[in-house]
């Protein structure tokens, strides 16, 4: 018995051992292809397919090929960092509310149904983003925002059609604040009555004991939870291939630009990277997927360090 | 400076304390009430449209086109999640039981760790990987096979995790008087501790199979798409799905792909909805507790 699960359970490192192989194996021709440059170079282009393949470092190419994915990774990580942002302003609001506020009787009530929110499926909040949040924030909110941020370059107009960067970290806001309230929440509602009962015995307003104290205290806790909802923010794939406006090789100049991940890209390119006969367009994707599972491994490394408890499962 | 026997703050002070407390508090409940709101908003879009769009003929009738209905769809999501559940319910319930009784050295540590890691891994990158192996260098094309591989994979973290817990709730006690009475193992494990935390296992693999019918990314290019009902072919054969649908049909500009759309997102959100809602109501039965 002890045997037999023991070999079941080498399955796992095992699965994550062939997955890393075969992306590094696949991507190999294009790792040696685009050098360096693919990370430091803007531009996505599988060349003119109608001419005749040229050898580029003894590698089969088409001219004008190249793959540089600057822009994917600013359209990564600046929408993933601004939901992050979002996330902690409304999960730690939230959950203080639900924890010194709210009756303790609905407090786990009303956070299971705010959770809830991780277990809508991406793809959902795709189609809710396209029908109802892109089109409102740009007949309403924008417009607004617009105005009041008239004089930074980053916040005024053309707000366009409401598919871009801002709306991108807007869903994925909602899609890994789960994360923080459930961490936070769990490690609230762990501090015991003493350090409340001795700030509010020095005269502390509530509010000042749920900021000065409480959440002094969960530094590490919301750094963790942090990285963890980052992670998981830099490879969400559906809903931002939905809402993102799907750029191609150009960078955002406003926080309403149409922007790409490396996740949406993949999902988006892969139709168009089969009709390169080279196959080096797909082989690149194949890197690109090798870039996302790297960063979700070192995100979950460090949350690790910092949280030392396996994170929360999605429901 | 100030008499140490009167004790009193400053009136301005105190009323700057209050009016911070007072607007912290108001931002803090507007946070909470744009979760909140954005829940219901999701929640009731999907249901108004979902219900609106919902008919007869929908359930019974094969996409054509950018029209007809989802029965194809509704078929296929079901073979590939059951056939997912298949595969990783002995596989991930083995994994946990070995984490949980047999799991205290570095090996299990490192186990739990790269689980938790597959947990991260994003499932865009699970999908081009079951792409590029099973698809392409096996041959499978695209098919239900490849495309429930890849879904098992995905499922695997969580089966293991939700038994591991479910089995480290059994009280020790359970298993010192299984072994005092001369069972082995086997019998401990097989007759005792997964009896006893059935409830438990089954709610984590119910868990991942709402996690597997409600996925786009790795089946985009393992399954591809069918306008067919699945015939029961492993390999070689699309299969369409209901993500699928809500994806791909909501771009097209035809009020009858929009209708599919919604009412897919509809059957996928009430299927998660009610399995969420009677895993909960068993955990809370079984285990005499509210998660």
């Amino acid at each position: 018995m002890r045997r037999l699960t023991a070999t079941a359970a080498a399955t796992v490192p095992l699965i994550l051992a062939v997955i890393t192989g075969f992306l590094v194996f696949y991507a190999a021709r294009a790792i040696r292809f685009n050098g360096l440059a693919f990370f430091t170079t803007n531009g996505w282009s599988i060349g003119n397919q109608y001419a005749n393949p040229i050898h580029v470092h003894g590698i089969l190419a088409m001219p004008g090929m190249h793959f540089g994915i600057v822009f994917l990774l600013v359209g990564t990580l600046a929408s993933a960092f601004l939901a992050l942002l979002f996330a902690f302003a409304l999960g730690i609001g939230a959950t203080l509310f639900l924890t010194e506020i709210v009756p303790t009787r609905l407090t786990r009530p009303l956070s299971t149904f705010v959770e809830l929110l991780a277990a809508i499926p991406s793809v959902v909040y795709g189609l809710w983003g396209i029908v109802f949040l892109a089109p409102f924030l740009a007949r309403h909110v924008y417009p607004l925002v617009a105005r009041l941020g008239e004089a930074v370059p980053f916040l005024a107009r053309p707000i366009g059609a409401g598919y871009g960067l801002l709306t991108s970290a807007l869903i994925l806001t909602l899609m890994i604040v789960p994360f923080i309230t459930a961490i936070l929440r769990d490690a609230l509602l762990a501090v015991g009555p003493e350090l409340r009962e001795a700030a509010i015995s020095l005269g502390a307003t509530r509010f000042e004991v749920a900021t000065r104290v409480l959440l002094r205290g969960q530094g590490r806790t919301l750094i963790g939870a942090g990285i963890l909802a980052l992670g998981r923010a830099l490879g969400e794939t559906m809903a931002v291939l939905m809402v993102s406006g799907n750029a191609l090789n150009t960078l955002p100049e406003r926080i309403y630009s149409p922007i790409s991940t490396m996740a949406a890209f993949i999902a988006a390119q892969l139709d168009s990277a089969l009709g390169d006969q080279t196959g080096l367009a797909v082989r690149s994707l194949a890197e690109i997927a090798l870039v996302l599972l790297a960063i979700s491994i070192l995100t979950n490394i460090l949350s690790r360090l910092l949280l030392r408890t396996s994170p929360p499962l999605r429901v | 400076m100030s008499d140490p026997s009167r004790r009193t703050l400053p009136r301005a002070q105190i009323a700057r304390r209050r009016l911070t407390a007072a607007a912290g508090w108001s931002l803090a409940a507007a946070a909470f009430g744009i979760l909140a709101l954005a829940m219901i908003h999701i929640l009731g879009l999907t249901f108004v449209r979902g219900l609106a769009a919902l008919g007869p003929r929908i359930l019974t009738r094969n996409t054509e086109g950018t029209g007809g209905g989802l029965h194809n769809a509704i078929v296929g999501t079901f073979a590939l999640s059951l056939g997912a559940l298949l595969l990783v319910a002995p596989l991930g319930v083995t994994v946990g039981i070995y984490l949980s009784e047999f799991g205290h050295g570095r090996f299990a540590a490192l186990v739990r760790f790269l689980s938790d890691v597959l947990v991260g891994v994003p499932s865009i990158v699970l999908g081009y990987f079951g792409y590029i192996t099973l698809v392409l260098k096996f041959g499978w094309r695209f098919s239900l096979a490849a495309g429930a591989v890849t879904l098992a994979i995905l499922m695997l973290p969580y089966v293991v995790r939700t038994t591991e817990q479910a089995l480290r709730r059994v009280p020790v006690a359970l298993r010192e008087a299984a072994y005092a009475l001369g069972g082995n193992d086997r019998q401990v494990v097989l007759r005792i501790l997964l009896r006893a935390a059935a409830p438990g296992v089954l709610t984590g693999l119910l868990l991942a199979l709402t996690l597997a019918t409600g996925e786009t990314a790795p089946l985009l290019y393992t399954a591809g798409w069918s306008n067919y009902v699945w015939s029961g072919r492993l390999i070689h054969q699309p299969v369409a799905y209901l993500t699928y649908v809500i994806w791909s049909f909501i771009g097209e500009p035809f009020r009858s792909a929009h209708r599919l759309a919604y009412a897919a997102a509809f059957l996928i959100v009430i299927f998660i909805l009610l399995i969420n809602g009677v895993t909960r109501f068993a955990l809370a039965r079984f285990f005499g507790e509210s998660r």
